[in-house]
């Protein structure tokens, strides 16, 4: 598989950081970067990474079902992350998650037919503080209530 | 830069560079005694350092609260291994935002704080284990490894001390467990995050079988106060054996939400109304998640209680990761404690039968139960089932599953009650109003 | 005994070796503290939680199986709270479990009904749904049913630690996790079977037993493998006379629990549809199934006419026959037909090894020493393929023990990934390569030599003098492909040597001369097949052949005696490292006749008397007269192997080191044998490579 030239060098310089011998440590990083740029794991990328890094395609295709934010399967352009665990519950974020999936006419985990929006709840990502919060891909939002991801998925469709 | 508006009740020591313009560039940081205390470490023997570490009483802000001098010392620094730094930023423990605002508005402190351990144990490479949903700070992070290493406070020689030091950052890709250090170590390997067994502890097998110091970002950031103003000063902050402040993340039913340095050991009930403005749209208090989800939950009448690991351990509660959660009298502790069920089943690694299959068990009976369809006898299946978790599994998650949900139905059995006989949620509408 | 420590458990003053585990302390006093993922030999887990133990003056219960005993220690496994805390474990374990135990291939030999059964509550408090995930197929031996499945890592473990092959891991994650295969939905590995055997329930079942019987519905023989020289022990389950699968799982036998595809599924040639099942005689250029009255009186009538004129006779033997059979076959061809002209195809020089070690003690390897030695040199065999329980042992001696490992082969082999050093060579260099590494292995304090057919003749006495020159005890291990390969060479079924290496007065014709001579009145093969790769040159010689298959040799014969497998028949073989085992005959087909009763009755007919055609009888003419194997008969009796003693004197080697050829099976191939085993063949693998590249 070919990658960015901005994407090789992250790999290269990834795979220099750890202790020499070690490149199996670059895995989860290869993966989740490479994922940023192809959209999902696929089979060829598990052995693409699993070249790199020098183990058996096995070794990353057991990573890769771990690791919640690796996917087998397309997200959408923008994968809308609703947090619903407690701090974001008690404010609303069940109620918030219901209304995206109302709005965006999706399940967890599922894509609009467009594959503009993705839909997924998530586990508490450290915005506790600010809840209920929201992110879009890896942009967090604060304070999210219907009318304000209504404008962000707004601002969003206008950019795409 | 996310910061919420200070309290005057705080005593910031590692926030003190909080809401200063460009207060994670390095030129802020020196000119606001950056890396001073690193300079001062280099003068210092190892052994010197550690134990100004153990003077300061400062304990392991990632929950466990291990204290941190005592864990130096175990990491074999004559050892010819290896020996790495290992700092989680795995920061997931629901409730906890504190770690995001220590790399992001001041990042060369953690930095400066992991050169000092470094010095210490004789390391000279890190690694910042950030979870993964926080992109941003990986790259603000590398952005302020970069500018260290451009002005000589990373690398070879460091100012000229000859002392070297690479860091580096690593993501993770979503899994609480993690956050668990031995996980953590097996992440940073490229495996799945599953726990290794103990002993033999990371300090001396860790990661890449060699000698590891780990510990949670707040923890690393306290160092340079520590070794700059002195452990003593440190430990005076708080109660014995509770050095210094914390970073406390005040979220739920409160006015004003937040992240705010307080002294260990401050009062939880002067917590929620004189720094966290007191309980939103005037609403009685009902319970108190005082360090994160894993702690059991304390009632209203509970909360008049120190914040220190010893004063929440005397209510058989903990102090856990700083992340203290207010709930309302609107709350249905019977849908929260789903939600932490749900939580920990969807995090157990799987590794060992109890807890994977424990959390989905409470999970779905809780989600049956909340739905209106409980038995009576399930309220206390809830708990025993809850205590066959409890001390059998292979690492803490199980009992952090365990434990808050023991005591919430202990302590709530009246919200389980009133679930019952296909009765609707008596709370329903609450959430529905605080979308209003 | 002061370096012993002392403990309690349930009361019982309890003495063990410092670093035991509780687990194991316990089980020599007869006290089970069940587990789960705990199992000897592998890794340690503590996942299963089963083995929970109460431990005085420790607030919580302890992990039986990773604590070590300590002094004063007091246990208890028997309490309220350990049997509570078993009860919750087993109640987890059962709450997304299908309980299908009805129709489930484990039923009646399955860890988790014996645990509920024992430690369990009777009934289930579970009312939620259950999570179904539908079984799957990842190769022809093994499928998959992830509901059953209790993730105790056993399978993952025993392929990678055990085998070398790491093609199982875990997938996902929490209660959904499973077991996965390493090409995303198949395997691509040995397919040995070993991680469907060592699973505790019925979540990973192989394609020839799932669904077909009842663990208790079958009888278990416990006879030897018929494929390969290791000699592992396979307890056959037996069904209305058919083979439905091999195991071993009361780890009886040199191999314990081992066994590889051969000797877990490779028994279907038995039911072959191929498989002769009467005797034929040509006629008119054809041939017909007669009678066996009928065949016996032509093959003998043939024997007795040529002996009479003074014709010519050979005698080609078998890589499978057993022990007695060889005996007897020789005997027959040189005391009722006169000849020397008999030998085998030979895999390996196993009679120059002996004679270069004459004088020797303890110069032979057992399959044990594999496991127990501190160093191993492997010479030209790619172990892994050739000598699969070989090279477990050698695997599993490095895991234990640390053993140090050293290979010269042609191309890459799977020890190589546990070698302490590894020497790719050619061929004609092996042993200069192998020099290469004497300082090394000078600095070694013991040595087991195991070599391949590259080593043959002078070259063999090379390797033993230098095996003298290290200053170091060494052993050595004559590779030989078959499961008798071995007991041929030792039971005198070559020219120049009768049984245990007597030398003949009148050395015969050798396997070549034999196919090459024009002027064979009667060639006599029992279980070979010399001419699928040589036409016999004496064109009118009337050809005798007794075997299971219609073969290129029975096809040019002028009658063909149905002969029975190794699992149709009782007798010993004797394996690569001179290991004698007892064959146990599990099943019979129809119209068959093990060779020793062809032979026998062959001798009746031709009015010879040869001595009785009893297995057991042949066995103990063998011991009163064969050097080397008057080997203790309760050892026997009971399952074990009892090595041969070497001839200690001059063997009358054969000077025709050209005649050793190993056959070169892989994994899936097993000369004659694999061809008519299906399952072998049915394999993504087959027929495989040695010395390939190890599969990524």
């Amino acid at each position: 598989m070919t990658f960015s030239p901005e994407l090789e060098a992250r790999f290269a310089k990834l795979l220099e950081s750890y202790p020499p011998g070690r490149t199996r440590s670059a895995i989860v990083p290869m993966l989740l970067y490479a994922q940023d740029e192809v959209g999902h794991i696929s089979h060829e990328l598990i052995e693409e990474v699993a070249r790199r890094c020098q183990v058996q395609s096995l070794q990353v295709d057991e990573v890769v079902g771990y690791y919640s934010m690796l996917h087998r399967k397309p997200l959408g352009k923008c994968h809308v992350q609703v947090c619903t665990n407690i701090s974001c519950l008690i404010l609303g974020g069940e109620e918030l998650y219901e209304y995206a999936s109302k709005k965006l006419g999706i399940g967890n985990k599922e894509v609009t037919p467009d594959g503009q929006f993705s839909l997924e709840e998530v586990e508490c990502m450290g915005a506790c503080s600010w809840a209920p919060a929201v992110q879009l891909n890896y942009d967090f939002h604060h304070y999210v209530t219907p009318a304000k991801l209504d404008q962000l998925l707004a601002d969003v469709r206008k950019a795409q | 830069m996310l910061y919420n508006e200070p309290s005057p009740l705080e005593v910031k020591i590692l926030t003190k560079r909080f809401g200063l313009k460009n207060s994670e560039s390095l030129d802020t940081y020196l000119a606001t005694d950056g890396y001073k205390a690193f300079l001062k470490a280099i003068e210092m023997t190892p052994e010197q350092i550690i134990e100004e570490v153990k003077v300061s009483a400062l304990r392991g802000r990632g929950g466990a609260g291990f204290p941190s001098g005592m864990k130096w010392s175990f990491v074999p620094r004559t050892s010819p291994k290896p020996k790495y730094i290992i700092i989680n930023a795995d920061e997931s423990e629901p409730g906890t935002c504190k770690d995001r605002l220590l790399m992001e508005n001041d990042p060369h402190q953690l930095i400066e704080g992991i050169l000092i351990a470094g010095r210490a144990v004789d390391s000279h490479k890190g690694y910042i284990y950030i979870r993964g949903e926080y992109r941003y700070l990986i790259e603000a992070m590398d952005r302020a490894i970069a500018e260290a290493y451009s002005r000589g406070y990373l690398g070879k020689n460091i100012q000229g001390t000859g002392f070297d030091f690479d860091l580096y950052t690593h993501t993770g890709a979503g899994a609480y467990e993690c956050g668990e250090e031995t996980a953590l170590l097996d992440s940073i390997e490229g495996k799945r995050g599953v726990p290794r067994m103990k002993p033999p502890f990371p300090a001396v097998v860790g990661a890449w079988q060699s000698p590891t110091l780990l510990s949670n970002v707040e923890t690393f950031s306290a160092v340079p106060a520590i070794i700059r103003d002195g452990g003593a000063a440190f430990a005076a902050l708080g109660p014995p054996k509770n050095g210094g402040t914390r970073l406390v993340c005040l979220s739920g039913h409160i006015n004003k939400p937040g992240v705010y340095e307080l002294p260990t050991g401050f009062n939880l009930l002067r917590m929620i109304y004189e720094v966290g403005g007191g309980m939103r749209n005037g609403k009685k208090l009902k319970a108190v998640v005082p360090g994160g989800s894993s702690c059991p939950i304390l009632k209203a009448d509970e909360c008049d209680i120190a914040m220190d690991f010893d004063s929440l351990a005397k209510v058989k509660s903990m102090l856990g990761s700083g992340g203290t959660v207010v709930l309302d009298e609107e709350t249905c502790m019977v849908k929260f404690a789903q939600r932490i069920m749900k939580f920990y089943a969807h995090e157990s690694c799987g590794w060992c039968i109890p807890c994977r299959e424990g959390t989905t068990w409470l999970k779905k009976m809780l989600d049956r139960f909340h739905a209106g369809a409980g038995q009576k006898s399930d309220i206390p299946l809830i708990g025993e089932l809850s205590k066959n978790m409890l001390g059998r599994t292979f690492c803490a998650l199980g009992d952090a599953a365990a434990m808050p949900t023991i005591s919430i139905v202990e302590k709530f059995p009246e919200d389980f009650e009133a679930h019952l006989n296909g009765k609707p949620c008596p709370y329903q509408h609450s959430a529905e109003l605080a979308m209003a | 005994m002061s370096d012993l420590i002392h403990l309690t458990i349930d009361g019982r003053a309890v003495t063990a070796a410092p670093g035991t585990l509780v687990i194991n302390a316990a089980k020599a006093v007869g006290i089970e503290v069940p587990s789960f993922c705990y199992y000897d030999g592998l890794t340690l887990q503590a996942a299963c939680r089963m083995c929970l133990v109460e431990v005085e003056k420790t607030p919580k219960l302890q992990v039986g199986c990773t604590l070590p005993v300590a002094e004063g220690m007091v246990v208890h496994t028997d309490s309220p709270q350990v049997h509570e805390a078993r009860k919750g474990t087993l109640e987890f374990l059962l709450t997304n479990h299908p309980l299908d135990c009805p129709v489930c291939d484990k039923g009646g030999e399955c860890e988790l009904q014996d645990m509920t059964f024992r430690y369990g509550m009777g009934e289930s408090r579970f009312v939620e749904q259950k999570q179904h995930i539908d079984e799957q197929q990842w190769s022809p031996v093994v499928f998959y049913d992830k509901p059953r499945c209790i993730l105790c890592y056993r399978c993952v473990r025993i392929c990678d630690e055990g085998m070398g092959v790491k093609a199982l891991g875990v997938g996902n994650r929490g209660s959904v996790s499973v077991i996965e295969p390493n090409h995303f939905d198949h395997l691509e590995c040995d397919e040995c079977g070993m991680c469907i055997d060592i699973c505790p329930v019925g979540a990973l079942t192989s394609g020839t037993y799932r669904y077909k019987t009842r663990p208790w519905e079958m009888k278990h023989v416990g006879t030897i493998c018929t494929h390969c020289a290791d000699g592992c022990k396979t307890t056959l389950g037996v069904r209305n006379n058919e083979i439905i699968r091999g195991n071993n799982r009361d780890r009886s036998g040199i191999n314990g629990e081992f066994l590889c595809i051969k000797g877990r599924y490779a028994a279907d040639f038995v039911n072959s549809p191929e498989r002769l099942q009467s005797p034929l005689v040509r006629r008119n250029g054809k041939l017909e199934p007669v009678s066996w009255s009928h065949a016996l009186t032509a093959a003998a009538a043939k024997l007795g006419e040529v002996k009479a004129r003074g014709g010519k006779f050979a005698v080609i033997g078998s890589n499978h026959t057993s022990n007695e059979e060889n005996y007897y076959l020789q005997k027959f061809a040189r005391e009722a037909l006169g000849t020397n002209n008999i030998d085998h195809h030979r895999t390996g020089d196993v009679a120059t090894l002996l004679d270069a070690l004459s004088g020797k003690k303890d110069a032979l390897a057992t399959t044990a020493d594999l496991y127990d030695r501190k160093a191993i040199l492997v010479v030209s065999s790619d172990l892994a393929q050739q000598h699969p329980f070989l090279a477990f042992q050698i695997r599993a001696n490095y895991r234990h023990h640390n053993a140090h490992v050293y290979t010269v082969t042609p191309g890459p082999v799977r020890e190589q990934s546990i070698a302490l050093r590894s020497v790719i060579t050619v061929p004609g260099h092996e042993l200069a390569d192998v020099v290469s590494l004497s300082e090394q292995l000078k600095k070694e304090t013991e040595l087991v030599i195991l070599f391949g057919d590259a080593i043959k003749g002078d070259k063999i006495r090379q390797l033993v003098a230098f095996g003298d020159s290290l200053g170091i005890p060494v052993k050595y291990v004559c590779l030989v492909d078959y499961s008798n390969s071995r007991g041929a060479s030792d039971l005198g079924l070559g020219p120049d040597s009768g049984p245990g290496y007597r030398p003949v007065n009148a050395p015969g014709l050798a396997y070549d001369e034999i196919l090459a001579a024009t002027d064979l009145d009667v060639l006599w093969v029992v279980g070979a097949n010399p001419l699928k790769h040589s036409a016999l040159a004496s064109s009118n010689a009337f050809v005798i052949v007794q075997e299971m298959f219609l073969t290129e040799t029975a096809q040019r014969a002028d009658i063909v005696l149905p002969a029975a497998s190794a699992y149709e028949k009782h007798g010993t073989v004797t394996n690569v490292c001179g290991e004698v085992q007892r064959l146990k005959g599990g099943v019979q087909v129809m119209g068959t006749k093990p060779d020793l009763e062809i032979m026998g009755l062959l001798s009746k007919e031709l009015g010879v008397n040869l001595g009785m055609w009893s297995a057991d009888k042949v066995l103990e003419e063998i011991r009163a007269n064969v050097h080397g194997y008057n080997i203790p008969l309760p050892i026997l009796a009971t399952g074990g192997a009892a090595q041969t003693a070497p001839v200690n004197g001059r063997v009358p080697a054969s000077s025709r080191p050209d005649l050793i050829q190993s056959a070169r099976d892989t994994l899936f191939t097993s000369g004659t044998l694999g061809r008519y085993c299906s399952k072998l063949k049915s394999t993504l693998e087959a027929p495989g490579a040695l010395y390939s590249e190890p599969r990524p």
